[in-house]
C-alpha cells in the first residue's frame, strides 16, 4: 500500500471507530464527556510513561484508558457531592487532570515524542511511518490500532444494542427491567476512552471529538430511527473524513485540522437544508402555515358576510385590510393565491366564494 | 519579594494576577447560569479567529488579535445558540461540536500560516497553552483596557444582571431585556477568555473561569461575596503558579495556575464551613450520634 493510501484508510477507520460510541454520546446528552476523556487520557500515558520509562510499553495504552474511565467518575464525584453541578463539575476536572500531564511533560518528558502539540493536534500524514509487523503484514501502527478498537466497538455495539437502545431511550423501564444502566454507562465510557486513545494517537484529541459528536449530531437531524443514524453517522464521518484529506493535501495544511472542518461543514449543510428539521424547512413550512392560515380566515370572512346585508362591504378587498388588519400587500398577494386556487373569484368589485372556496371554509371550521 | 523586583518576573506575575482576578469575578455568573463549559468552547473557539487575525494584518498586536479572538468566540456562541433554539441538538453536543469545529478550522488556519515566510508567526502556536513568559507592558495594558471595562458593565448593571442570573424568569415578567443581559454577560466572558488564552492558553482557559466560582461559592451565599472572594482565589493562585513557575526548568506557568487554582478548589469543597464535605459528614456524625 502506498502511505497516501494509508493514510486515507485510517482516517477512514478511525472516524468510523470514533462515530460509533459518539452516537449514544449525543443521544444521552454527555457529548462533553468525550472532551474531558479526549483530554485526559494524556494523563494517563504520560504517568504510565514515567513509571514504565518505555514509549511502546502496553502499559501506557492501560493507564490511557483507565484514566478516560477514572475521569468519568471523579466527575460523577464532584457533582454528586451536590456542591458543584455537573456542567462546572466537568469544566473542573478535566482541566486540572490535563495541565498536570501538561507539567509532567514539560518536566520530565519533554524531549521524548511525547510533545503537547502532537497529542493536542496529531498528524496524521506522518502515521504511515510508525510501523509494526502483525501476522506477517509490515502496517502502520495507527492502522493495526484502528481495526483493532474498531472490531471491538462493533461487538460491544451488536451484543449490546438492545441494552443501550434501551438505557438510552428509557433509563427509568431500564433499571425496572434489572438492566444496570450504571454497567452499561461505564461499559460506554470504557469504550469513548479506548477509542480516544487509539484515535488522538493517530488524529488529535480535537479531531476525536470533533468525528465523535459531529457526525451523530449531523445524522440526529436527519432521521429519527436509531439504525438508520448509526449508519448515517459513520457514512457522514468517513465522507467527512476522505474530503478533510484531499483538501488537506490541496491546500497543504493540518489533515486533522481539515477533517475536522469538514465534519462542521457537514453539520452546517444539514442545519441548514435538512429536509424536515433544517432551518431552510423550518422557514418554508412556517411560510406554508402561514399562507394557509391566511386563506382559512380570507374564506370564513367570506362565508360569514355572503348573502348578508352588508355584502357589499365586507368582501370588498379593501375590506380586508381593516377587518383582518393585513397589510395592504399581503391582502394582495392572498388574494390572488385564493384566486389562483380556485377558491374566490371577483364579482366586478367583489369577492366571492366558489363552490371550492365554500368547502375549504367548512374544513377549516372542523379542524 | 523577588517576584516583584525581577521586570519580566513582575509582568508575568501581575498579568497573570489581573487574569485570575478578572476570570475569577467573570466566571461566576457563567458558574451560576450553569454555562460553565461555554467558556471551553468558546476559548477553543477563538484559536481561528487569531489566526485569521494575523493573516489578514501581519502583526501580533495584542488588540488586533484580541479582536481576531473575541469576534470568532462571539460567532460560535451565536451559532450555539441558533442550534439550541432551532433544532434538537442538545447544549452538550452543540457546544462540542463548535468546540471541535471551531479548534479544526483555528489548526487548518495555523498550519497554513506555518508555511509562510513570517517570521512573526513563530510565536502562534503559544496560545494552545498560552506563554505567560512571554508576557510584555504592553500586554497588560491590552488586559486592563479590555478587563476593566467589562467588569465595570457588570457593576453598571449589577442589580440587573444578579436578577437574570438567579431569577432569569421573574426578571422577564418585570420586563427586563433578559436576552440582552445574556449577550451582555456572554460579552463580558468572551473578555475574561480573550485576556487568558496568551497567558494559559485555548485549552485550559475554561478552568480559570470555572474553578475560582466553584471554589467562591462554597464559602458564601452571596453574589457580592461571592465575586470577590473568586477574583481574590484567581488572583491568589495565579500568583502562587507564577511564583512556583520560577523554581524550575520546564515548569509552565500556564498549568501551574490551572492546578493551584484546582488545588484552592479542592480545599474549598472539603473545608469550607457548612457546606464543605467535611463539615457534612461531622453533622452527620454528630445526627447518628445524637439519635
Amino acid at each position: 500500500m502506498s502511505p497516501q493510501l494509508e493514510v486515507q484508510l485510517i482516517a477512514v477507520i478511525v472516524a468510523t471507530t470514533c462515530t460509533l460510541p459518539g452516537v449514544f454520546l449525543v443521544l444521552r446528552r454527555m457529548a462533553m464527556l468525550s472532551d474531558a476523556i479526549s483530554h485526559t487520557v494524556l494523563l494517563g500515558i504520560v504517568l504510565a510513561y514515567l513509571i514504565s520509562n518505555s514509549l511502546t510499553s502496553p502499559l501506557l495504552f492501560i493507564g490511557a484508558v483507565a484514566m478516560g474511565v477514572i475521569t468519568v467518575w471523579l466527575v460523577e464525584l464532584v457533582s454528586g457531592s451536590r456542591l458543584v453541578h455537573e456542567d462546572s463539575a466537568i469544566g473542573l476536572v478535566f482541566p486540572a487532570l490535563f495541565a498536570l500531564a501538561v507539567l509532567l511533560i514539560s518536566r520530565f518528558a519533554g524531549n521524548v515524542h511525547l510533545d503537547t502539540d502532537s497529542v493536542l493536534l496529531g498528524e496524521l500524514a506522518f502515521a504511515p511511518f510508525d510501523r509494526i509487523v502483525f501476522f506477517g503484514l509490515d502496517l502502520p501502527r495507527a492502522l493495526v490500532g484502528g481495526i483493532g478498537t474498531l472490531i471491538l466497538n462493533l461487538t460491544l455495539l451488536l451484543l449490546f444494542y438492545k441494552e443501550l437502545k434501551l438505557v438510552t431511550f428509557d433509563p427509568a423501564l431500564a433499571a425496572t427491567l434489572g438492566f444496570t444502566p450504571t454497567l452499561i454507562h461505564y461499559g460506554l465510557m470504557t469504550s469513548v476512552s479506548l477509542t480516544a486513545v487509539t484515535a488522538f494517537d493517530a488524529v488529535g484529541s480535537v479531531l476525536v471529538v470533533a468525528l465523535m459528536i459531529a457526525p451523530p449530531a449531523t445524522a440526529y437531524l436527519l432521521t429519527d430511527r436509531l439504525p438508520r443514524m448509526i449508519v448515517l453517522s459513520v457514512a457522514i464521518g468517513i465522507a467527512a473524513a476522505l474530503s478533510g484529506y484531499w483538501l488537506a493535501r490541496l491546500f497543504d495544511v493540518s489533515i486533522a485540522g481539515m477533517m475536522a472542518t469538514m465534519t462542521g461543514v457537514a453539520f452546517l449543510g444539514a442545519f441548514l437544508f435538512a429536509p424536515r428539521r433544517g432551518i431552510v424547512a423550518q422557514v418554508r413550512q412556517q411560510q406554508i402555515n402561514r399562507e394557509r392560515f391566511a386563506l382559512q380566515m380570507l374564506t370564513l370572512h367570506l362565508l360569514n358576510h355572503e348573502g348578508t346585508g352588508n355584502a357589499g362591504v365586507e368582501c370588498h378587498p379593501h375590506h380586508l385590510i381593516e377587518e383582518l388588519r393585513w397589510p395592504a400587500s399581503f391582502a394582495v398577494t392572498i388574494v390572488r393565491r385564493a384566486e389562483q386556487k380556485g377558491l374566490v373569484q371577483r364579482q366586478g368589485e367583489l369577492l366571492i366564494l366558489t363552490e371550492q372556496g365554500r368547502q375549504f371554509a367548512d374544513a377549516a371550521i372542523v379542524a | 519579594m523577588e517576584l516583584f523586583a525581577d521586570y519580566t518576573l513582575r509582568t508575568v506575575t501581575i498579568g497573570a494576577m489581573l487574569l485570575g482576578a478578572i476570570s475569577g469575578f467573570l466566571g461566576c455568573f457563567a458558574v451560576l447560569r450553569r454555562q460553565a463549559l461555554l467558556g471551553d468552547a468558546m476559548s477553543h473557539a477563538a484559536l481561528p479567529g487569531i489566526a485569521l487575525a494575523f493573516l489578514l494584518t501581519g502583526q501580533r498586536d495584542p488588540f488586533i488579535l484580541f479582536v481576531g479572538a473575541a469576534s470568532a468566540a462571539l460567532l460560535a456562541a451565536l451559532w450555539l445558540l441558533v442550534v439550541v433554539r432551532t433544532t434538537r441538538i442538545k447544549d452538550d453536543a452543540a457546544l462540542a461540536l463548535i468546540l471541535a469545529v471551531f479548534f479544526g478550522f483555528g489548526l487548518v488556519l495555523l498550519s497554513y500560516l506555518q508555511r509562510q515566510p513570517n517570521a512573526a508567526q513563530a510565536g502562534l502556536k503559544s496560545f494552545l497553552f498560552g506563554q505567560a513568559a512571554a508576557l510584555i507592558e504592553r500586554d497588560l495594558w491590552a488586559m486592563l483596557a479590555v478587563g476593566v471595562p467589562a467588569l465595570a458593565l457588570v457593576l453598571i448593571f449589577w442589580p440587573q444582571v444578579k436578577l437574570v442570573t438567579f431569577d432569569p424568569d421573574f426578571a422577564r415578567s418585570i420586563g427586563l431585556p433578559v436576552r440582552g443581559f445574556d449577550v451582555l454577560l456572554n460579552v463580558v466572558m468572551v473578555a475574561a477568555i480573550v485576556i487568558g488564552i496568551q497567558t494559559v492558553g485555548v485549552v485550559l482557559m475554561s478552568a480559570m473561569l470555572v474553578a475560582p466560582a466553584v471554589a467562591a461559592r462554597q464559602w458564601t451565599n452571596r453574589l457580592e461575596t461571592m465575586v470577590v472572594l473568586a477574583a481574590g482565589f484567581g488572583a491568589l493562585a495565579a500568583m502562587a503558579g507564577a511564583w512556583l513557575s520560577t523554581l524550575g526548568e520546564g515548569l509552565a506557568t500556564g498549568p501551574l495556575i490551572v492546578l493551584m487554582m484546582s488545588l484552592v478548589t479542592v480545599l474549598s469543597l472539603v473545608f469550607a464551613p457548612g457546606r464543605g464535605l467535611l463539615w457534612r459528614n461531622l453533622r452527620r456524625r454528630q445526627v447518628l450520634q445524637a439519635s
